[in-house]
């Protein structure tokens, strides 16, 4: 919210000139010290502390110690430059074959030599919208952790549509899967919602609880009524083609249109949350309820609606992955997608810009781990520990505060939502 | 100071005219359930064998035959009587026993069902039931530690699944060097250790940095899934004399033991299960009567009161807190250490959460916990046993019910729970 305020302050400047040499200083302080640089910062910092746990648990480095400490140094550093080296290459691609692939003009090998770069959009689309499902709630001072569980049961709703409705145009067939996904979510995420207006069961409970209900529920539809009959794995059948999201370029790259709706949503998320009066109550219950109820704002409404929207973009992640990536529903098909959304959502400090940002991050870093694992040998799952160590640093400033000097805040603007299981 | 103590620990309990009417349809709706499910589809003259002597134990119990149908009629019968009871006078203040008591009654009523024309070993059940409420009964702990201080502590299962890793990795470092018992000791120590720093980094971030305490729970967690499948690829599976700490083995109480069906039930079985009934007595006598129980619970009810009262906020959370991860540590080792000898990849598998679960059902006392744990340990436990007695229920469904009674006492369908007042809240001093 802070950033938006800005960007409006930053376009009434332009009236006067001298306002404006002091606005633009005033905003680069603003920049340095509060909320863009936080997040950058906490990135780097969780980067180099992961390079420095690769560092670390490099056997080499132990057996060569006792001969020669600075060798013992020297092979530790190389082993994280070769990790970051193979991150960014599974990441975005290889420079230099990018290059001989366009001066050779040979369009098979141009696709394979970008093929990273699309595949990590890929791997942000699911990203993007979990993280909007998370950043929803957020502002609206609810906390969902459930985002995975929404993802599984949109996936489960989403899929049946995509094999077990057949005949209907892709123009029809596409939007009614993605509904389909959605409404899963989104009932997914009702029921906590309505639990929290009306009862004040704390909806990190319940959603937490849902998560496992839905794991349940999704294995017992994969052993039973969504299983693929000829097969003996759990495993839906594969959605029709009429179905599937088209795919922009040819083999091997898989980017599909899922990407531009899910930019799309983020817009619509913005849209939602700063241009319209249900987007205004909805912020407002989330700053401050008691202001909110005051105002007249019906508090119980807002808080349903809020988690079912919340669930609703957090089926979407699982649709789509669905009907763009997996074309089948299999156990266990996202490995986290909506636990990681938690990070990223407060790393994009909750608003739709900062998430799509966050995204892309993620999944740059999640694709480029496969690389890093194959050619370095490092296990993907530092992945995970770097994100938690970004989210950390981004949940606590003020320890980025510390570790680089900067300034502290001119109000306390910390603290996205501080509040108990009494909420 | 004790008896001041326990005269804090009793809450006024009032039932609502409401509550009672619900739960006198949820005691008659357990009644119908017994003849709707059970009563309608056993055929008349088949009788249920219980048998009470679990594998292994070579005290012999005779097997408990009875005939099923009459046996369900009476279940339903006295379910009926105390839901109509219910309805028309109230159990008052024992109203939570009796739905206690209905519930056992309908499970009875279950496995009569289930075992109709066959045989069940109930004491094997029972067995099972404890074994797998231990690491959640460690885990309901954790959260009572914390959450009585009023630090939420969401990241049980990350260090649960810490404790497990470090478990099995030092138990098999001190393995090779100091030969197989010491370094189960060395392991379980490491655990409780190594749990007890993540819930350090826990209560520095949620206590000093003032981050949200969910935040920083999820940071643990996702950080610790991360951390154990790291060194869990890059070592464990590597050198798999790094992943082999071996199992504690079943101590046999003497003369205890020996106790027909309580003895093999209870008093045959590993370190972990005696500790956990060890930390549950502990547990209740230091919250309930004891300085430090009454110091602990003031800071998560009013932490200014306790502060005005001169009692330092921050230092007995950090306590709490750390106390929390060490008593997670010890319940995750139970995974590598007290049952499978091994550590895999996120195999606590939601265990924590479930702890969380049950810390919640169980009203944030160590003996409610407890009893929630087992309940939850007994759907878990069933659901193996159903598919050898061939009973048609997906086992998937039994497994969702810990999460949905949760869901419905949180509700407040069953009454309300008394969670610490500020239970969430950052303290700030002034």
């Amino acid at each position: 919210m802070a950033e938006e305020e800005k960007k409006e302050n930053a376009s009434e400047v332009p009236k006067e000139q001298e306002e404006k040499q002091n606005a633009t200083q005033i905003f680069f302080e603003e920049l340095m010290s509060g909320p863009v640089m936080i997040p950058i910062l906490a990135i780097i910092t969780g980067l180099l502390l992961g390079g420095l746990i690769v560092a670390l648990t490099t056997e080499e480095v132990y057996t060569t110690f006792a001969q020669s400490p600075v060798q013992a140094i020297l092979t530790g550093l190389n082993a994280a430059w070769k990790s970051y080296v193979a991150l960014f290459t599974g990441a975005i691609g290889d420079p230099a074959r990018m290059i001989a692939a366009i001066q050779a003009g040979e369009g098979e090998e141009i696709r394979r030599a970008f093929n990273p770069f699309f595949e990590s959009l890929v791997q942000s689309t699911p990203y993007i919208f979990a993280g909007l499902a998370v950043a929803l709630g957020f502002r609206a001072g609810l906390f969902n952790i459930g985002a995975e569980g929404q993802l599984f049961v949109g996936a489960m709703t989403g899929v049946w549509v995509g094999f077990a409705i057949k005949g209907l145009p892709p123009v029809i067939h596409i939007p009614l899967a993605l509904l389909a996904g959605a409404a899963g979510g989104a009932l997914w995420g009702f029921i906590p919602g309505f639990l929290k207006a009306r009862t004040g069961g704390h909806e990190v409970i319940n959603t937490i609880m849902m998560n496992y209900i839905a794991f349940r529920l999704s294995e017992f539809m994969l052993r039973g009524p969504l299983k693929r009959p000829e097969s003996a794995n759990p495993v839906s059948p594969l959605i029709e083609e009429s179905a599937k999201l088209p795919r922009l370029f040819e083999d091997p790259i898989r980017f599909h249109i899922g990407f531009f709706i899910a930019l799309g949503f983020a817009w619509l998320v913005w849209w939602f949350l700063f241009r319209t009066r249900w987007g205004f109550d909805l912020r407002t219950v989330g700053a401050n309820p008691n202001a909110a109820r005051y105002a007249g704002m019906n508090i119980t409404l807002v808080t349903i609606v809020a988690m079912s929207l919340s669930g609703g973009l957090a089926g979407l992640a699982g649709i789509n992955e669905v009907l763009g990536v997996n074309h089948n529903l299999a156990l266990a098909f996202s490995s986290g997608y909506g636990f990681d959304a938690i990070a990223l959502a407060l790393l994009g400090k909750s608003h739709p810009a900062g998430v799509v940002l966050g995204a892309l991050l993620f999944g740059f870093l999640r694709n480029g781990a496969v690389q890093m694992q194959l050619t370095a040998g490092i296990p993907i799952d530092i992945i995970q520990v770097m994100q938690a160590m970004i989210l950390a640093f981004a949940a606590a400033p003020a320890i980025i505060r510390t570790i680089y000097r900067l300034r502290p805040p001119k109000e306390a603007e910390e603290g996205l939502l501080v509040r108990g299981w009494g909420g | 100071m004790a008896t001041q103590a326990a005269t804090l620990s009793r809450r006024v309990e009032y039932i609502s005219p409401r509550r009672q009417r619900v739960m006198g349809f949820v005691f008659l709706a357990l009644a119908a359930g017994i003849w709707l499910f059970f009563i309608r589809t056993v055929d008349a003259g088949v009788s249920t064998t219980f048998r009470l002597t679990p594998g292994g134990s070579d005290i012999q119990l005779a097997d408990w035959v009875f005939a099923t149908a009459p046996a369900l009629n009476i279940l339903a019968i006295i379910s009926a009587v105390l839901g109509g009871y219910q309805l028309a006078r109230g159990f008052g203040r024992n109203t939570n026993l009796v739905l206690g008591l209905v519930s056992f009654l309908f499970m009875f009523g279950f496995l009569a069902w289930a075992a109709a024309d066959g045989s069940l070993n109930i004491a094997g059940l029972l067995r099972t039931t404890l074994q797998k409420a231990v690491p959640i009964t460690f885990g309901a702990m954790s959260g009572i530690l914390s959450e009585r201080a009023g630090v939420v502590n969401i990241a049980i299962e990350g260090m649960m699944l810490t404790g497990a890793m470090i478990g099995a990795l030092m138990g098999s470092v001190g393995r090779l060097y100091f030969g197989d018992t010491a370094g189960l000791w060395i392991g379980l120590g490491s655990a409780v250790i190594f749990g007890g720093l993540l819930a350090l980094i826990h209560g520095v971030l949620s206590i000093k940095y003032k981050t949200d305490q969910i935040i920083s729970g999820t940071v643990i967690n996702i950080f610790a899934t991360g951390m154990t499948s790291f060194i869990s690829a890059k070592f464990l599976q590597k050198y798999q004399e790094l992943n082999s700490p071996g199992i504690f083995q079943s101590i046999e109480f003497p003369l205890l033991s020996k106790i027909p069906f309580i003895g093999p039930v209870f008093f045959d079985n590993n370190v972990f299960i005696f500790a956990m009934f060890l930390f549950l007595i502990l547990l209740h006598i230091g919250l309930f009567f004891t300085r430090w129980g009454l110091r602990l619970r003031s800071v998560g009810e009013h932490p200014k009161a306790a502060d005005t009262l001169g009692i330092n906020v921050f230092r007995t959370r950090y306590m709490a807190v750390t106390l929390s991860g060490m008593m997670a540590g010890f319940g995750g080792a139970y995974f590598t250490l007290g049952s499978v000898g091994r550590f895999d990849e996120v195999m606590t598998a939601g265990r924590g959460f479930i702890g969380l679960a049950a810390m919640i059902f169980g009203n944030w006392s160590p003996f409610g916990s407890f009893g929630a744990s087992l309940l939850f340990g007994f759907a878990d436990s069933l659901q193996s046993k159903l598919a050898i007695l061939s009973v048609n229920i997906p086992s998937e469904i039994l497994l969702m019910a810990p999460y949905i009674a949760t869901m419905v006492v949180l509700a407040g369908v069953i009454g309300r729970g008394h969670m610490p007042a500020a239970d969430g809240q950052p303290y700030e001093k002034e």
